[in-house]
């Protein structure tokens, strides 16, 4: 019954997740330009990236997006059409409608973590997920992705072989049965598809 | 007979939640039951993960017949990880904003309510000292839990992490040089006595304690954000009865007051961007 298509799945996506490491910037840019201005799911990113207070990764990627663009405040309402950035220094958590931060440990030396993002929303939205893996040096995002699977979520994972850097995509591939291996114009094209889906 | 399940795996997963918080409240008087979930239910399984057990039940058990594992359950429910100067644009912001408000004071009451393992009390203190109001203050440094603040009240950072925290001191506006405030020995460092002297360490929980005393200045940083809105609200009617009027209030770069509390009418912003407030009725 642990079924991993789209069909076995009964409710329509509620939330896209996405995290990206190493040459995530670019990546984003493509998959981010190609949304529609009338997107209709809430989509939360981590990035990985040094200490910045200034959001900005969020204000980047406000100017390629007629989406509004912002990073993600405690206990802020999830809200359609949105995409979110989880700050620096906190992890972003999905908690029934609304983000939520904490300050815990790195995991896998990340903070925010792909894992604990996608781990929460898999929790909160179980088959309604659909997770994203972009490129990156790291293995972070492989257990939350399998989370994901687990309960009846999609995951779509960039082409290795088209990443900036391959650890990461090639990481998840090998750790659980993911839906879709796409260049970026592909997931990019797919998330179009997930956001218009009809429930079955 | 059969039993019918009337309920999915994943609901499971939620009951059992909720009978730890349950027991861990009936036995030791420890109130989990408004933290929000998914930071919750990672830590609750990281707990699981360390003590060996399979489920969520298998802890309950544990933790309700183990005292030592409930101890390790405590601390693993306090493990928020800080720096020294965590946010330097926020100690910058500090100094210029509050500090010249403080100065009008004979002496200046300071709370750090949930205060983990100290870092950012001391580089608190080192501020106040700086801007030569450290004789005339007392800051109280609470935490919830007595391991984390053993940890804070020795003072020792690891030196790994000392040429980061030098940085932020730096970006701070710190005047001098953070090395001048810690004894560096082997892998670690030890702030100084002198820094210590008005910090009283003392226990004190949020959730179920109340009110201690009146403060000029309140830091309540990255903390609520493990509680649900509820809890949020309620700990903050603690903070606005124990701020004196004009007393201010600074929260986490991404927390707001904004529909977190009723007395957000009762605040003014000092600095919108570094989330300080200030009670002005």
């Amino acid at each position: 019954m642990r079924g991993s298509t789209e069909r076995s799945r009964s409710g329509k996506p509620a939330i896209v997740v996405i995290g990206c490491s190493l040459g995530g910037y670019n990546a984003l840019r493509i998959i981010l330009k190609a949304l529609p201005r009338d997107y209709p799911l809430p989509v939360a990113i981590v990035q990985h990236r040094g200490v910045d207070t200034v959001d900005l990764l969020a204000r980047a990627l406000q100017e390629l997006t007629q989406l509004p663009v912002r990073e993600a405040e405690d206990k802020e309402p999830i809200i359609p059409g949105c995409v979110y950035v989880g700050p620096s220094d906190y992890h972003l958590l999905v908690d029934a409608g609304r983000f939520a931060l904490s300050t815990d440990a790195k995991v896998l030396a990340a903070r925010p973590s792909i894992d604990v993002l996608f781990e929460s929303a898999a929790d909160a939205y179980l088959e309604r997920v659909v997770a994203v893996i972009l490129t990156g040096a790291s293995r972070d995002g492989s257990i939350g992705a399998a989370r994901v699977k687990s309960k009846g979520g999609v995951v779509v994972v960039q082409d290795p072989a088209t990443a900036e850097c391959a650890v990461m995509p090639a990481s998840v591939v090998q750790t659980c049965a993911v839906d879709r291996v796409l260049p970026l114009d592909g997931i990019a094209s797919f998330l179009r598809v997930q956001g218009y889906a009809r429930a079955d | 007979m059969p039993v019918a399940v009337q309920t999915q795996l994943s609901d499971v997963e939620t009951m059992e939640i909720e009978l730890l918080l349950d027991g861990v409240y009936r036995l030791y008087g420890c109130d989990f039951r408004n933290y929000a979930l998914a930071s919750l239910r990672r830590r609750i399984w990281n707990s699981a993960r360390t003590e060996g057990v399979a489920t969520i039940s298998g802890l309950q058990e544990k933790i309700l017949h183990d005292r030592a594992c409930m101890e390790r359950f405590l601390v693993q429910m306090s493990v928020s990880v800080t720096s020294v100067f965590r946010d330097p644009e926020f100690y910058a912001a500090i100094r210029e904003k509050v500090i010249p408000h403080m100065r009008a004071h004979p002496f200046v009451r300071v709370w750090h309510a949930g205060c983990a393992t100290g870092e950012e009390v001391y580089s608190m203190a080192i501020v106040l000292w700086e801007e030569g109001l450290y004789d005339r203050s007392r800051i109280y440094a609470t935490d919830m839990n007595e391991v984390v603040l053993a940890k804070a009240r020795e003072g020792i950072v690891t030196s790994d992490n000392l040429a980061e925290y030098e940085a932020n001191y730096k970006a701070a506006g710190g005047k001098a040089q953070l090395s001048d405030y810690y004894t560096a020995k082997y892998d670690r460092a030890i702030f100084r006595g002198s820094l210590k002297k008005n910090i009283v360490f003392a226990e004190h929980n949020l959730v179920t304690d109340s009110s201690f005393n009146e403060f000029n200045l309140i830091f309540c940083r990255n903390v609520m954000i493990y509680f649900n809105s509820t809890l949020q609200a309620r700990v903050h009617d603690l903070l606005y009865s124990s701020l004196r009027r004009l007393g201010v209030l600074a929260l986490g770069r991404k927390e707001t007051l904004r529909g977190a509390t009723p007395h957000e009418r009762n605040y003014e912003e000092l600095d919108e961007r570094e989330r300080i407030y200030r009670k002005v009725a």
